[in-house]
């Protein structure tokens, strides 16, 4: 019965991804009224859209299964996948937007006026892209498994073609009303189950599970050469400041109006993350309560879905655990369809189109780079959860994070706040970070399980990465005053007056 | 397999190999640059320092293009010294025997009145130092549009027939640089023009049938007429704005609105509009003025003259990096010939700054982002073009 409940759940979510794909403008709003104009998105939907956007497989399942694994540790892990827009919200929201840059590369071309500069950008907007898809590819392959049985590569296929036809039909655009109602769908789909569990786990006398210290206690590590602080500190970093370089992420700052409107938003992104964020520890404790042991060769990222069979019986469980799947699909294909329209985009635009261009003498202004761009834009993340698999979700996650920290973050936070940051100096902070944290991550995946101080700072790179990568900036930049862009005073003026002021006239307008 | 990989080695060799293909990349680059012949060496130097000097003349005659330009242009000429007066002074010396300097325009003031090459020897040109280079000078004039704007002087201890004759080509072939520069800037000269045409285009016609039906209501309904010539002064002060070149969707759309207002309260019911506008793209900045003239143009041809309901769809969708823009009438329609001369500007008849606008989107946004336009006669027109999210250099003011 599970099955089958679950099987119609996943279906209904891939379908109506497909059929939104596929719908494409028409479900923007219609209107004939008049004054439309001034109906611009307002922060609170965006929020919403952002959220959906945002909230992934990892979130959905793997943070949970980290915290079952882990223990109270890791309960930095929700914590920092929100204050990550604490840092957008201080730093850098309000300028980006002011920048008028739609994606990551527009944003180093605008400050920096450097065509190099922006290819490395769109080059580390794919990488970044490919690798936080991989973990959405895994996660459905981790679901499908588990209320199907089927293997693990049938769900990520599943998950690969439907977002490759969506995002090829020129669907999935950027409907932030879809999005935003994701979100929601998201919230409920895990909510509901969690307060049934609750409610059950109350009613059943609330028993305490039975935890080694080190799952209790913060900071105590499992073996003795295991670091945890270091891990946790190093993990915290690349959430903090990883965020700011999600690409799925920056191009709906777009839709804001104005750099006020940017700010609210992520104020309110900030309290509905909060919010998501609360459920995925109830289910990692209830897990430790209900199933103390996972049988061998089943992972912990699947704890979310097997909680609900355990406890509740009967058709009330399955109609939970459906309810579960279909929350983690619809998590993982909105995420990943964002993802891939973003490379997608970025692929197309810098890499295929120019190439189009030139094989066609200008006249390719069709679809078909767009569709071998959306192609090549999923393949490739396939592929690579195939070799990656052995990996967690949320370790690879953390990937994608710590290689957005040591590159996005140097470019856009001394981007917007120091002047002397020169051409030279920006593509120098950039390549160390990328290699670096490239560097790690495919050590950690190669050569696992190292342990001791080498695997400390291979898995988790962000805290010597990102420093390293501010201080190669920082110093070429000091040393190459020259490759200093002549406009940035200009810029800088741009990126940081309030919009009501009046460049032109420099007086205060209301 | 992969725990007995050991790493320190892996790590070295991979360095390894990539240093050498760094190097025989390099090593491969600087090949290719290679040249067969000094006489192939020479000219490409000559054309490379030629290439680089006028890169600097591409703002005319100024003080600090007569400074770098100065230099390349003395490497050419294997001279000593180098200098470029305008009609007023001395614009830029470079080389020794800088105490000549005051005294250049004066040496060329023979060749600013005749318009010829000149040549003054050790006789005009004294000096004290016996040392001084300075000894002769052969001076060309710089023309612009076949009148003297400048001299270039080359000084030398011995003016030679080469040496004349190679400062009167470079001399000429400055004076081509300066034509080009002043081409370009006449071009864009053109362009802010046309832009200004364009904002003082609001058709006579429109503010004659606009005010027409407000007083039409000034009795029957004072309240309306008050609202619609409301309507109509916000209209006229954003379309006569001074300013910059951009503006956001939103604004641009809330005036085609006070626009559709207006010719609504003429046409009434046989005007319908509907609007469908994407809210993610209103941010986006689009040349100011780019949707409201396609909008009269598909009222007044597609409508004006046909008889019964018309209906004009504006449309406004996401396209991730980019937007579409489109308005649509089902209106007579034209001929594709028609409007392929109106784009190619052989034909300005009637239409309302279509070509204007089509110009002015190549001009920002590359040639592949200008309009498309739809139509045959009797089969309504659907006027399109696409405007990327993020352009260099384009912001709203």
């Amino acid at each position: 019965m599970t099955q089958t409940f679950s099987i119609i759940a996943v279906t209904l979510v891939c379908l109506t991804t497909v059929a939104v794909g596929g719908l494409g403008l028409r479900l923007s709003r219609r209107t004939s009224d008049f004054y439309v104009a001034g109906r611009t998105v307002s922060p609170r939907l965006n929020a919403s859209a952002i959220s959906g956007e945002y909230l992934s497989a990892a979130s959905f399942l793997g943070v949970a299964g980290l915290i079952y694994d882990e223990g109270v540790d890791l309960l930095w892990l929700p914590v920092g996948y929100t204050v990550g827009y604490l840092v957008l919200l201080v730093m850098v929201a309000a300028p980006m937007r002011r920048s008028g840059a739609y994606t990551l590369p527009d944003f180093a071309e605008a400050r920096l006026g450097s065509i190099g500069i922006r290819r490395l950008a769109a080059l580390l907007v794919v990488a970044i892209g490919w690798l936080y898809l991989v973990p959405q590819f895994q996660g459905a392959g981790l679901a499908l498994q588990l209320v199907t049985g089927a293997p693990q590569w049938v769900g990520a296929l599943i998950v690969a073609v439907v977002v490759a036809l969506a995002v090829g039909a020129g669907g999935m655009r950027s409907i932030t009303f879809v999005q935003a109602v994701q979100y929601w769908i998201k919230l409920t789909a895990l909510a509901v189950p969690a307060f049934v569990l609750l409610a059950l786990w109350m009613r059943s006398g609330s028993a305490t599970p039975e935890v080694p210290v080190s799952w209790a206690e913060p900071f105590v590590a499992v073996s003795g050469d295991d670091h945890p602080v270091y891990r946790s500190a190093s993990m915290m970093v690349a959430l903090c400041l990883g965020t700011m370089g999600l690409p799925h992420v920056l191009v709906r700052y777009y839709t804001n109006p104005d750099g006020v409107a940017a700010r609210r938003t992520t104020v309110t992104v900030v309290a509905l993350l909060g919010a998501f964020y609360l459920l995925p520890p109830v289910y990692a404790a209830l897990g430790r309560v209900h199933l103390p042991s996972l049988p061998t060769g089943v992972r912990s990222d699947t704890i979310v879905l097997q909680l609900p069979g355990q406890v509740v019986e009967g058709i009330g469980g399955d109609v939970l655990t459906a309810m579960l799947a279909g929350g983690a699909f619809a998590a993982l294909l909105s995420t990943a369809s964002g993802l891939a329209m973003s490379v997608t985009g970025v692929l197309h635009q810098e890499f295929i189109r120019p190439r189009l261009a030139r094989l066609t003498g200008g006249d390719a202004m069709g679809f078909g780079g767009f569709r071998v761009a959306a192609a090549v834009a999923v393949i490739i993340p396939f592929g690579l959860s195939r070799w990656m698999e052995p990996i967690g979700i949320a370790t690879t996650v953390g990937f994608a994070f710590s290689l957005a920290a040591a590159t996005f973050a140097p470019l856009l936070m001394l981007g917007v706040w120091w002047r002397r940051l020169s051409r030279a100096g920006a593509a120098a902070g950039f390549i160390v970070g990328a290699v670096a944290a490239t560097a790690a991550a495919t050590a950690t995946v190669v050569a696992a399980p190292l342990s001791g101080w080498a695997g400390a700072l291979l898995a988790n790179p962000a805290a010597w990465c990102t420093p390293l990568a501010f201080s190669v900036a920082v110093v070429v930049s000091l040393a190459t005053p020259g490759s200093v862009p002549r406009d940035t005073t200009r810029v800088m003026v741009r990126l940081h007056t309030p919009e009501r002021i009046h460049l032109d006239h420099s007086r205060l307008i209301d | 397999m992969a725990s007995s990989l050991h790493w320190p080695t892996a790590v070295v060799v991979l360095a390894a190999v990539l240093l050498v293909g760094l190097l025989r990349w390099v090593a491969g680059r600087g090949r290719r640059r290679g040249f067969l012949s000094t006489v192939d060496r020479v000219t490409y130097q000559t054309l490379h320092t030629a290439s680089l000097a006028s890169r600097h003349l591409s703002d005319g005659l100024t003080p600090d293009a007569a400074d770098k330009a100065g230099r390349h242009l003395l490497s050419i000429l294997g001279a000593r010294a180098v200098a470029i007066c305008d009609g007023a002074g001395l614009l830029g010396w470079t080389g020794p025997g800088e105490h000549h300097g005051p005294d250049a325009h004066a040496h060329a003031s023979a060749t600013r009145l005749s318009g010829t090459l000149t040549v003054l020897g050790s006789d005009v040109l004294t000096c004290s130092d016996p040392d001084c280079p300075i000894r002769s000078a052969v001076i060309a004039p710089l023309l612009a549009e076949g009148k003297v704007v400048g001299t270039l002087t080359a000084y030398a201890p011995a003016a030679s027939a080469g040496l004349a004759r190679a400062t009167g080509e470079l001399a000429r072939w400055v004076s081509a640089e300066l034509d080009v520069a002043e081409l370009g800037r006449t071009r864009t000269r053109a362009m802010e023009a046309e832009l200004r045409a364009l904002r003082a285009q609001i058709s006579p016609h429109f503010i004659f049938n606009s005010l027409g039906a407000i007083a039409s209501f000034v009795r029957t309904d004072p309240e309306r007429a008050r609202e619609l010539l409301l309507e109509f002064a916000d209209f006229t002060r954003y379309a006569l704005r001074e300013g910059g070149a951009f503006t956001t969707l939103a604004e641009e759309l809330r005036n085609v609105e006070r626009y559709l207002v207006l010719e609504q309260a003429r046409f009434g019911e046989r005007l319908q509009v509907s609007l469908l506008i994407a809210p993610e793209v209103l941010p986006v900045r689009v040349p100011y003025l780019a949707v409201q003239p396609l909008v009269e143009n598909a009222v007044r041809h597609g409508l004006a003259t046909k008889e019964g309901i018309g209906h004009v769809t504006i449309t406004a969708s996401d396209q991730g990096s980019e937007t579409e823009i489109s308005i649509e009438d089902d209106g007579v329609g034209t001929s594709p010939e028609l409007v392929q001369r109106i784009l190619d500007g052989q034909s300005r008849a009637d239409s309302v700054g279509l070509g204007n606008v089509d110009a002015r989107l190549r001009q920002v946004y590359g040639d592949e982002f200008g309009l498309v336009v739809e139509t045959a006669v009797g089969a309504g027109t659907r006027v399109s073009f696409r405007v990327p999210k993020y352009a260099p250099g384009v912001h709203a003011d």
